[in-house]
C-alpha cells in the first residue's frame, strides 16, 4: 500500500492544523469545544459574583438604585443592546460562511462585527464621559443630588447611590475589558481569514471566537435592564 | 518484536528527563510530565516558605507573652502562613504535581488536551508567586488570609492590593489545571477506557476540576472588588459607608469553602491507588467512591456559611447551612468505609506510601468527624475563631492532604525519576511525621475547646495554655523534622537511588505499563483497554494483560 | 458540528436576529410601564428568553447531539443560582425574628 493509501486507511487526515497529541481532527475540534464551554462557565461564574452583590444591594436600596439609574442614558443602552445583537448576527454568518467556505463572506462578517464592536466601545465611551462630567463616578469627587422615583420629596442616599455605581462601573468596565479581548480575538480572525487560513475541514477558531463573542452578548442582555431599566415608569 | 527493539527498550532508553537538556527546553516544555516537576519545584519552594512563617507562629507561642515579635508582625505572620499553604501550596500540589503527570498517562492519551495552556497555569503560578514574594518583602499583610473587610479595606495600612491581585493572578493558573483536566478526561481516554474503568485518582481530579472552574472565578472577583473598594475608597463592603462586611464574606467564603475540597479530594484519589495497591484488591465499592467525589464537589457549594455562623448571619440561613454541612460530611464518609472495606480480606503490604494512607485515614477521619463538631451551631458558637478551628483544619489539610501529597509522591517517584526511594528511611519519615503531626496538632483541639482564642500573640490572661502550647511547638519541630527528611532522599535518590522497573509495585493502572521514567509521548503504542480497574487479582495471579496494539 | 440546510440557517439566524431586537424594544416598552414589583420579573423573564435564543440558535446548542456542552451550562447555571439563592436566603430572612 502507498503512504496515502495506508493514511486513509487509518482514517489520518493530512492536516496542517492537527496537533500532535489528537489521534484525529474531530478529537481535536470536540476538546477545543468543550475547552471554550468550560471557559464560558468560568466566566458566568465571575461575573455571577457582581450580579450577586447587584442583587443585594438592590433589593436593600430600591429606591436609591433607581435614581441612580434613572441618570443613566437609555437611548444609549438601548442602542448598544442593539448594536451587539448585530453583531452577534454577523457573527453568526461569518461562521456559517467558514462552514461554507465562503471567504469573502466571511471576512466581510468579522470586519463588520469588528466595526460594531467598536461602536459599542465608543457608545460606551460616551456614557463613561458623560458620568465623569456629571461627578457619578465613584470616588473622592463623588456628587449625588437626585430624588427617590416616585417621591418627589426624597433625595436619594448619596452612599447608596455611589454604591449602584460602584457596581455600574465594575459590571459595564469587566465586561468593556472582555469586549477589547474579544475584538483582539477578532482582529486575529480576521487575519486568518483574510489569508484564507479558513476552509470548511478547519474553521474551529471561528466557531470558538463566535462563542465567546456570543457569550459577551449574553452578558450584556442582562446588563442592559437590571442597570438601565430599574424605575423608568412615570 | 525484534531483538533490535527488546534491546532498544532497555538500554539508555529515551525518556521524557533526557530528551533534552538545558533550561530553555525545561522553560518552553509543553510535555505534562515536565511541567510537573516545574510545579514540584515551585510549590516545594512555597511550602518552605509557609512553614517557615509556621515555626516564627509556634515560637512566639512558647511563652505567654508575646516577646519574640510584635503584634502587627504576628498578625502578618499567620496571614502570610495561611496565603502561602492555602494558595501556593495546598490549592495546586496534587493537581499540579501528580495530576499534571499521571492524568495522560493514567488514561492513556500523550499528553494534556491544551499542553501550551498548560505551560501558561505554570507561568502565571510562577508571576502570582513572585507578586505574593514581592508583597511579602514590601511589608506584606495582617489581615488574616480571609482579608475581612472593612479591615482590610478601609484600615489596614498593608498590601492588601498587591497580595489580592496576586491571589487573582495564582487564581486563573488554578483554573486553568481545572480547564485542561475535564477537557482531557473526557475527550482523550484510550480506546476502551471507559468512565467505570477510570482510577478513583481520576474521579477525584475531574470533581476537583470542577469546583476549580465555578470556584476560583468568584474569588477572583472579590479579589478584584476588594481592590477597587480600597483604592477609590468606596463602601460596597464598608458598613459606614452603606456596604455589608458580610457580602464579602458570602462572596470570598463560596469560593474558600469549595477551595478545601480542592485540596482534600486530590489526596482522597491519591489514598484510593495506594490502599488498592498495597490491599492487592480493587477498592471496594468502586461506584460509589466515584460519585462521592463527584458528590462532594456539587455539595461542597452548598455549605459555605458554616464559616459565618457567628458573623451576623439570620439564624434561620444558619440553620439551613448547619444542615447542608451536616450532608456534605455523608461522601467523605462514605469514602472512608469503602477504604476500610477494601483493607477487609486484603493481602496488606506496609511500604510506606501505605503508611502514609493509613494515616490520612485516621487523621481525616478525626478531621472530619470535628468539622460536624463545628457543623453544630450551639458548639460552634463557643469554638469558633479558637484553636479547636485550627486544629480541625489542620487535621484535614496537614493530617490529610499533605499525607495524602506525600503518599502519592512516595508512590509514583519511581514512575517519575526512575530511581526506587530508600524504603527504610521513607518508613522512618512517615512514623516521624505521624508523631510530629499528632503532637503538634491534638493538643490545639484541647487548646481550643479550653477557650484559646486563635491569632492571638500573646495569651498570659491564661498563661495554664502554656504547656498545650510547648507539646504542639515540640510537635511542629519533629513534623519539620520528618518533612525534611523526604526531599532529602528523594534528591538523594536521582542520583544514587537503584533504577526502578516499569512497575516497581505490581500496581495496576496504565501508568505502570510504560517505562519509568516514561518516553516524552508516554506510550509506545496507543494502548486499547480490555480490563477493568484495579486488575489485582490478575496482576498477582501471573497472568498479565497484554497491551493491545492499533495498526 | 451539526450539518443543517443552508438556506434555513440563514433564514433562522435573521428571524432570531429581529426576534431578539423586538425583545430589546419591548423591555424598553415594558420599563415605562407602572407594573409594580413586576417591572423587575417582566425585565429578567425578556432577558432571559433573549439569552436562551442566543445560546440556542447562536451558539449551536440546538441541534447538537452533544449532552455535554449542555451539561456545562446547565451546571454554571445551577451554581449561578445557588450563590444568588442561599446568599438571599442571608438578606431575606436577617428581618425575621
Amino acid at each position: 500500500m502507498s503512504d496515502s493509501q495506508v493514511a486513509a486507511a487509518h482514517g489520518e487526515v493530512n492536516n496542517p492544523a492537527l496537533l500532535h497529541h489528537f489521534a484525529e481532527p474531530q478529537q481535536q475540534r470536540d476538546a477545543s469545544s468543550l475547552g471554550m464551554w468550560a471557559f464560558l462557565a468560568t466566566e458566568v461564574m465571575f461575573f455571577g459574583g457582581l450580579f450577586c452583590a447587584y442583587l443585594i444591594y438592590r433589593l436593600m436600596y430600591f429606591g436609591d438604585f433607581g435614581a441612580a439609574s434613572k441618570t443613566l442614558d437609555v437611548k444609549l443602552g438601548a442602542t448598544n443592546t442593539a448594536v451587539l445583537i448585530c453583531s452577534s448576527l454577523t457573527v453568526v454568518l461569518a461562521v456559517w460562511a467558514a462552514q461554507t467556505g465562503r471567504r469573502m463572506m466571511l471576512v466581510g462578517n468579522l470586519a463588520l462585527t469588528l466595526i460594531l464592536g467598536m461602536a459599542f466601545l465608543g457608545i460606551k465611551g460616551v456614557e463613561y464621559k458623560e458620568k465623569f462630567e456629571k461627578h457619578h463616578v465613584p470616588g473622592a469627587s463623588f456628587q449625588f443630588q437626585e430624588k427617590i422615583p416616585g417621591h418627589p420629596d426624597q433625595y436619594a442616599n448619596p452612599q447608596h447611590a455611589q454604591i449602584f455605581f460602584a457596581l455600574y462601573f465594575v459590571m459595564t468596565g469587566l465586561h468593556a475589558v472582555h469586549m477589547i479581548v474579544g475584538i483582539g480575538i477578532f482582529v486575529w480572525l480576521l487575519f486568518m481569514a483574510w489569508k484564507g487560513r479558513f476552509t470548511p475541514e478547519y474553521n474551529t477558531p471561528v466557531e470558538m471566537g463566535g462563542l465567546y463573542w456570543h457569550f459577551v452578548d449574553v452578558i450584556w442582555i442582562y446588563l442592559f435592564p437590571l442597570l438601565y431599566l430599574i424605575d423608568r415608569h412615570p | 518484536m525484534s531483538m533490535a527493539t527488546a534491546q532498544a527498550q532497555t538500554v539508555g532508553r529515551e525518556n521524557y528527563l533526557n530528551k533534552e537538556y538545558g533550561v530553555v527546553s525545561w522553560l518552553l516544555t509543553t510535555d505534562h510530565k515536565r511541567i510537573a516537576l516545574l510545579y514540584l519545584l515551585s510549590i516545594t519552594f512555597f511550602f518552605f516558605i509557609g512553614g517557615f512563617f509556621a515555626l516564627l507562629i509556634r515560637l512566639e507561642l512558647l511563652t505567654p507573652a508575646g516577646d519574640l515579635v510584635q503584634a502587627d508582625t504576628y498578625n502578618k505572620l499567620f496571614t502570610m502562613h495561611g496565603m502561602v499553604m492555602v494558595f501556593f501550596f495546598l490549592i495546586p500540589s496534587i493537581p499540579a504535581v501528580l495530576g499534571n503527570f499521571l492524568v495522560p498517562l493514567m488514561i492513556g492519551a500523550k499528553d494534556l488536551a491544551f499542553p501550551r495552556i498548560n505551560l501558561l497555569s505554570w507561568y502565571l503560578y510562577i508571576i502570582g508567586g513572585v507578586m505574593m514574594l514581592h508583597c511579602m518583602l514590601t511589608g506584606g499583610v495582617d489581615t488574616g488570609w480571609t482579608f475581612y473587610t472593612p479591615f482590610s479595606t478601609a484600615f489596614t495600612n498593608t498590601k492588601i492590593v498587591e497580595a489580592g491581585l496576586s491571589i487573582f493572578v495564582v487564581g486563573f493558573s488554578s483554573i486553568l489545571t481545572g480547564l485542561n483536566f475535564v477537557v482531557t478526561i473526557h475527550r482523550m481516554r484510550a480506546p476502551g477506557m471507559t468512565w467505570s474503568r477510570l482510577p478513583l485518582f481520576i474521579w477525584a481530579h475531574y470533581a476537583t476540576s470542577i469546583i476549580q472552574l465555578l470556584g476560583t472565578p468568584v474569588i477572583a472577583i472579590t479579589t478584584v472588588l476588594v481592590a477597587v473598594e480600597r483604592t477609590l475608597h468606596l463602601g460596597i463592603f464598608d458598613p459606614k459607608l452603606g456596604g455589608d462586611p458580610l457580602l464579602f464574606q458570602h462572596l470570598f467564603w463560596f469560593y474558600s469553602h469549595p477551595a478545601v475540597y480542592i485540596m482534600i479530594l486530590p489526596a482522597m484519589g491519591v489514598v484510593s491507588e495506594i490502599i488498592a495497591c498495597f490491599s492487592r484488591k480493587r477498592i471496594f465499592g468502586y461506584s460509589f467512591v466515584a460519585f462521592s467525589s463527584i458528590a462532594i464537589a456539587v455539595f461542597g457549594f452548598l455549605v459555605w456559611a458554616h464559616h459565618m455562623f457567628v458573623a451576623g448571619i439570620s439564624v434561620y440561613a444558619a440553620l439551613v447551612f448547619s444542615l447542608l454541612s451536616y450532608a456534605v460530611a455523608v461522601p467523605s464518609a462514605v469514602k472512608v468505609f469503602n477504604w476500610t472495606a477494601t483493607l477487609y480480606k486484603g493481602s496488606i503490604h506496609y511500604d510506606a506510601p501505605m503508611l502514609y494512607a493509613f494515616g490520612f485515614v485516621g487523621l481525616f477521619t478525626m478531621g472530619g468527624l470535628t468539622g460536624l463538631f463545628l457543623a453544630a451551631l450551639g458548639i460552634d458558637v463557643h469554638v469558633t475563631d479558637t484553636y479547636f478551628v485550627i486544629a480541625h483544619f489542620h487535621y484535614i489539610m496537614v493530617g490529610g492532604a499533605v499525607m495524602g501529597y506525600l503518599g502519592g509522591m512516595h508512590f509514583w517517584w519511581p514512575k517519575i525519576s526512575g530511581k526506587l526511594y530508600p524504603e527504610g528511611w521513607a518508613k522512618l519519615a512517615a512514623l516521624i511525621v505521624f508523631i510530629g503531626f499528632n503532637l503538634t496538632f491534638f493538643p490545639q483541639f484541647v487548646l481550643g475547646y479550653l477557650g484559646m482564642p486563635r491569632r492571638y500573640y500573646d495569651y498570659s490572661h491564661m498563661p495554664e495554655f502554656q504547656v498545650l502550647n510547648v507539646l504542639s511547638t515540640a510537635g511542629a519541630t519533629i513534623l519539620g523534622v520528618g518533612y525534611l527528611l523526604p526531599m532529602v532522599y528523594f534528591l538523594w535518590s536521582m542520583r544514587y537511588g537503584k533504577p526502578a522497573s516499569d512497575n516497581p509495585w505490581n500496581a495496576a493502572g496504565l501508568e505502570w505499563k510504560t517505562a519509568s521514567p516514561p518516553p516524552t509521548f508516554n506510550f509506545d503504542e496507543e494502548p486499547v483497554v480490555t480490563w477493568e480497574a484495579y486488575n489485582y487479582d490478575e496482576l498477582d495471579t501471573g497472568h498479565k494483560q497484554e497491551v493491545h496494539v492499533v495498526g | 458540528m451539526s450539518e443543517h440546510s443552508t438556506s434555513s440557517s440563514l433564514k433562522t439566524y435573521v428571524a432570531i436576529w429581529i426576534a431578539l431586537l423586538v425583545g430589546t424594544a419591548l423591555t424598553v416598552y415594558a420599563s415605562g410601564l407602572d407594573l409594580g414589583r413586576f417591572n423587575a420579573a417582566v425585565a429578567l423573564v425578556i432577558a432571559t428568553i433573549k439569552a436562551t435564543l442566543v445560546a440556542l440558535f447562536f451558539m449551536h446548542i440546538k441541534g447538537s447531539s452533544e449532552k455535554l456542552t449542555k451539561l456545562v451550562v446547565i451546571s454554571a447555571l445551577f451554581f449561578l443560582l445557588i450563590l444568588l439563592g442561599l446568599a438571599m436566603s442571608d438578606y431575606a430572612t436577617r428581618a425575621w425574628t
